[in-house]
């Protein structure tokens, strides 16, 4: 069930909306910053390329108009401003806002465990296997009983910190059933490399079977 | 005196004592610089070898070469060395060897304080890298995140080691800031106003500020966590009021800026070695500054976008995001700007160049992955994988160990005297590059495939096996290039023929002098008119040589130079320069003892120490000054100027004020950290707040008025040559009074209960630390009364004092005050 094995913690080959948009978002600004780097690139070769220049202050101040005020301010600033736009949409895109089909789970990370407890189902305890259904929206409620931890699903979303004391939401979402990897993304010591964990996507019937405690 | 025997008179006057006895005692600029470099250049050789043994680990799949408690001790050790012990001290050590030449004078400011600030760098290095021999090296990554760094994560003396180590290390950064905003704001060739300053003295400039307001915060950190650990402070432990997200706040407030510390200085010298490699002069000086100032205070803006996975709100993070990306405009500026002046002149490509050309694919590369991560959601699925190691090593490769490469080639006739003669350095420029495009180029594409940083071993199957062979391979071919590198040096060193004067034909002023440079810098300090003294006048260098510029003819065996006006760069006055000295070496041995005290908790010997200081400083002051009132002197060119110990505002008062500065921002982060534990952290309110009773409130506003009117009483009556005894007196009762009003807060508090009460520790502490320093500083001046060193001319010290003085009273004012403040309304 889990996905071809090298992709399994893959940002490009998400598995749910949230890391689709992201991923989306990556591959954007990778051509637009192909685009830009070959613009630099361009302009850098040519200018050993070339023969006498005119000098003087009025050529100076001409230059500075097109080099410092074109491209440094002004092409920078436009590039700039269109692209934190689409990274806030993005991220306004992200966030756990309430509805009326979001599955809350909790997860508490620990040096080197992960505890997942289910609100729908009161009492329910996995380790180291976040239960969840397809196609809906989940919140995980993060925190921690020790050290700082990160918990992180690459195909589902991003990553969203353990801190002592605080519960982080993180929304996500897979599309299909199945077995998807999660890590613990924030260094916690010897075990770090071997900080894992499962997060099982049901269909319709396997998540109220999860709920009714009929799966393991 | 013609210019072969003024240049034999100067070096006897200005170099250290000869052999090895004279590197423990020198205080020149041009020893202590090299010496930095040398040092720094070392430690740079380790942390490559820790980043071989990282690439070795991660070559191949479940590699057994280091277990997971060596392999944490290296990664960390990595990043710490080459933040803190290599770039940080590779540009302190360019910047005193270059710096005084640029700018047209004989020294930096404070030639002891450059000293001491060497020792303390190589004695701080040196417990670190004990530790790492030792197998206790710290092992919780390089930003050190309690809990993981706290006692519940790293109970053994590994984090210890880091702490005091790093801010031990850390005095050598302030001090020499405190040198470098010194001495180019007051010591310049006359007629250097800050327009005709060069490029890279005003880069350096914010430089210096940046570190001087960005390590406070890192320090205070070191110290709130060192004490935690030691004493059980709680100031990150969530069930006891802390929070570990303070520690956070407080790391990247100091480490954002510190990426930009480390950049600047780069591009500082691509902005002085690209225009000479290209024939011209560099485009849009004025724009490059304003941008240079820009980045320096946006980039204190952005420090949250290393905590975007962290939960805080999304519009706290879209400002953060913002103001992230907006940081790439001045960047973009300088970037079009070197651009726009290439095609200005006419590019040649000769070795500072190439480098200069690795610098751009590179940095532009970094910059971009830069922009990318600032956008929070894509931040949310690369922090802490490879493509955010990826793109920090382009930036700072690409950002500052390329441009001082550049650097290095370009500036070596004044290093060695020699001009480059064998072709290594090309083939090393080769292997470094495309060794670094091949080791971090791929190594993005595995952090999108999922490989977390600081992961031990390499899994089978994860598909980024083949990436981490190749990064490998690419990692030892760059580790070969460097070792070329210094194999070149090396080789120059020993055999290739003598430079001439301006090999490169530059303008900048530092060419002005021999190769390789003088102890004495300038044989005499000549008159500016442009930003690029050299091609106004090519004759310049025989003029200064034949001494008719200011102090041409050396004097009584004493080393003189001029300071200037900080704006209009008019001559102001004649200042006397000290001369070697063993008590910068004693002093950073004994500061160590405070240091050494603390790791191995031989508690006892942090008071012995700070005695041991406070008897030193005095012993280093008392060397300055003047016993009696002394006439102006003439300087050449007929003009006649006063001696420092005459002004109002002496070079000291200056260096004060920029030390206090980075005290004032210590202060800041002090306060920030209680506000932000006290609205932040959960386990608040504390069981009960402090209430001020009466008697501290009393004796905090009867002390501050008490000190600050006593010392203006032993200002005036100095002013008027009267004894200042009445106000000196008030001055003493007065601080003793607000050492007194913060002892009632240690007396009503426990320093481990909760947060909130080892907070006050901390600021009852902070105010009688500076209590105890205005007094010692009083009682200093006490003695020069008493010995006729002031008078109503000689007034400077009385105003140092002052300066402390008032600065004691305020921060008891302040930090009392915040201290009551809860107590007071609950």
């Amino acid at each position: 069930m889990l996905a071809g094995c090298t992709e399994s913690l893959s940002i490009v080959h998400p598995a749910g909306s949230a890391a689709e948009v992201i991923a989306t978002l990556w591959w954007v600004m990778l051509i637009g910053a192909t685009a830009i780097f070959l613009l630099v690139t361009v302009l850098l070769v040519l200018s050993f390329r070339r023969g006498e220049q005119p000098s003087g202050p009025e050529a100076d101040a001409r230059r500075e108009r097109i080099w410092i005020q074109g491209f440094g301010l002004a092409f920078s600033l436009i590039v700039l401003a269109a692209l934190t736009g689409y990274g806030l949409y993005v991220g306004e895109r992200l966030l756990p806002r309430p509805g009326p089909d979001v599955v809350t789970v909790r997860a508490e990370g620990a040096r080197w465990q992960w505890r997942f407890t289910y609100d729908d189902a009161p009492g329910r305890t996995t380790l180291g296997v976040l239960h969840i259904p397809a196609r809906r929206q989940v919140d995980v409620q993060i925190t921690t009983v020790d050290v700082i931890h990160s918990f992180w699903a690459p195909r589902l979303g991003g990553k969203l910190d353990a801190i002592p004391g605080h519960v982080n939401v993180l929304r996500i979402e897979a599309d299909t059933p199945g077995d998807y990897a999660g890590v613990s993304a924030e260094f916690n010591g010897r075990g770090y490399t071997g900080h894992r964990f499962i997060v099982r996507a049901h269909d319709d019937a396997g998540w109220d079977a999860f709920l009714r405690g009929e799966t393991p | 005196m013609n210019a072969l025997r003024r240049h034999r008179e100067l070096e006897r006057i200005w170099s250290s004592r000869p052999g090895w006895r004279g590197k423990l005692t020198t205080v020149n600029n041009n020893d202590i610089g090299l010496m930095f470099m040398f040092v720094a250049t070392a430690y740079f050789v380790i942390g490559g070898i820790l980043a071989m043994l990282i690439r070795s680990q991660l070559a191949s799949p479940h590699s057994a070469f280091m277990g997971p408690d060596v392999y944490n001790q290296v990664f960390t050790m990595h990043g710490t060395i080459m933040m803190f012990l290599f770039a940080i001290p590779l540009f302190e050590g360019l910047t005193m060897h270059v710096l005084p030449r640029m700018l047209g004078t004989r020294d930096m400011a404070f030639p002891r304080l450059s000293a001491f600030g060497l020792w303390c760098y190589v004695f701080g290095g040196s417990i670190l890298i004990f530790a790492l021999l030792a197998g206790v090296a710290p092992d919780s990554g390089w930003f050190m995140y309690p809990p993981l760094a706290s006692t519940l994560g790293s109970p053994g003396v590994n984090a210890d080691f880091w702490l005091i180590g790093i801010t031990f290390v850390e005095i050598s950064a302030i001090s020499a800031a405190v040198e470098i905003v010194t001495t180019v704001l007051l010591y310049r060739a006359p007629g250097m106003s800050l327009e005709k300053l060069p490029i890279f003295a005003w880069y350096m400039l914010v430089v210096a500020v940046m570190i001087l307001t960005a390590f406070p915060p890192l320090i205070l950190g070191s110290i709130l966590l060192e004490l935690e650990r030691a004493f059980g402070m709680p100031f990150f432990q969530v069930a006891q009021g802390g929070d570990s997200l303070l520690w956070q706040h407080l790391f990247w407030i100091f480490a954002h800026p510190e990426v930009y510390i480390i950049f600047l200085p780069g591009a500082a010298v691509i902005s002085t070695v690209l225009p000479v490699m290209a024939r011209t002069t560099l485009l849009g000086y004025r724009w490059i500054v304003v941008a240079t100032v820009a980045l320096g205070i946006l980039s204190f803006g952005l420090w949250v976008h290393h905590m975007f996975t962290t939960g805080l709100p999304h519009m706290g993070l879209a400002f953060f995001s913002a103001a992230s990306t907006l940081v790439a405009v001045p960047t973009g500026i300088q970037i079009f700007a070197w651009i726009g002046t290439l095609w200005k002149g006419r590019p040649e490509m000769h070795l500072p160049m190439l480098w200069i050309v690795a610098f751009f694919a590179t940095f532009v590369l970094g910059g971009l992955t830069g922009v990318m991560v600032a956008i929070v959601p894509f931040n949310w699925q690369t922090h802490d994988t490879y493509f955010i190691v990826a793109h920090f090593h382009y930036v700072l490769v690409g950002g500052f160990v390329f441009p001082m490469l550049a650097g290095l080639y370009y500036w070596l006739p004044h290093f060695t005297g020699r001009k480059r003669y064998f072709k290594t350095g090309e083939t090393a420029f080769w292997l470094v590059v495309l060794g670094f495009h091949g080791t971090f180029l791929l190594l993005h594409w595995a952090g999108l495939l999922g490989m977390r940083r600081r992961i031990d071993t390499v899994e089978a199957g994860s598909g980024w096996e083949l990436i981490n062979l190749l990064a490998s391979i690419g990692g030892f071919a760059m580790a070969i290039g460097f070792a070329l590198v210094l194999l070149d040096v090396a080789v120059n060193v020993a055999v290739s023929t003598r430079s001439r004067r301006n090999p490169w034909r530059a303008g900048t002023l530092e060419w002005a002098a021999l190769s390789p440079s003088p102890s004495y810098n300038m044989a005499s300090l000549p008159e500016i008119r442009s930003r690029y003294p050299l091609y106004d006048d090519p004759e310049l260098p025989a003029r200064i040589a034949r001494g008719e510029g200011y102090l041409g003819e050396p004097r009584d065996g004493l080393r003189e130079n001029l300071a200037v006006d900080i704006s209009s760069g008019r001559p102001r006055c004649l200042v006397i320069f000290p001369t070697n000295s063993v008590l910068p070496i004693i002093m950073a041995a004994v500061t160590g003892g405070l240091f050494v005290g603390m790791l191995i908790k031989a508690y006892w010997l942090v008071p012995v120490s700070l005695v041991g200081m406070a008897v030193i400083a005095t012993w280093w002051a008392w060397t300055l000054g003047s016993g009696e009132d002394q006439d102006p002197r003439p300087v050449g060119n007929g003009l006649v100027l006063p001696l420092a110990s005459e002004l109002k505002r002496p070079p000291g008062w200056w260096g004060s004020l920029f030390l206090l500065l980075a005290d004032v921002v210590f202060m800041g982060s002090l306060l920030f950290g209680y506000a932000f534990l006290w609205t932040v952290a959960p386990n608040w309110p504390p069981p009960a707040y402090l209430k001020p009773g009466l008697l501290g409130p009393v004796l905090v506003l009867g002390g501050a008025a008490l000190s600050f009117g006593g010392i203006r009483l032993a200002q005036r009556a100095l002013r008027h040559d009267e004894k200042p005894w009445p106000g000196l007196l008030l001055n003493f009762a007065g601080l003793v009074s607000l050492g007194g009003a913060a002892g009632t807060v240690l007396a009503r508090t426990v320093h481990d209960a909760h947060a909130f009460d080892a907070t006050l520790w901390v600021i009852a502490g902070y105010v009688i630390f500076h209590v105890i320093v205005a007094v010692l500083m009083t009682m200093f001046l006490t003695l020069r009364a008493v010995a006729g060193y002031l008078s109503s001319r000689r007034i400077g010290e009385a105003n140092i004092v002052g300066l402390w003085s008032d600065y004691a009273a305020v921060v008891a004012l302040l930090g009392l005050g915040a201290a009551w403040l809860p107590g007071a309304f609950t």
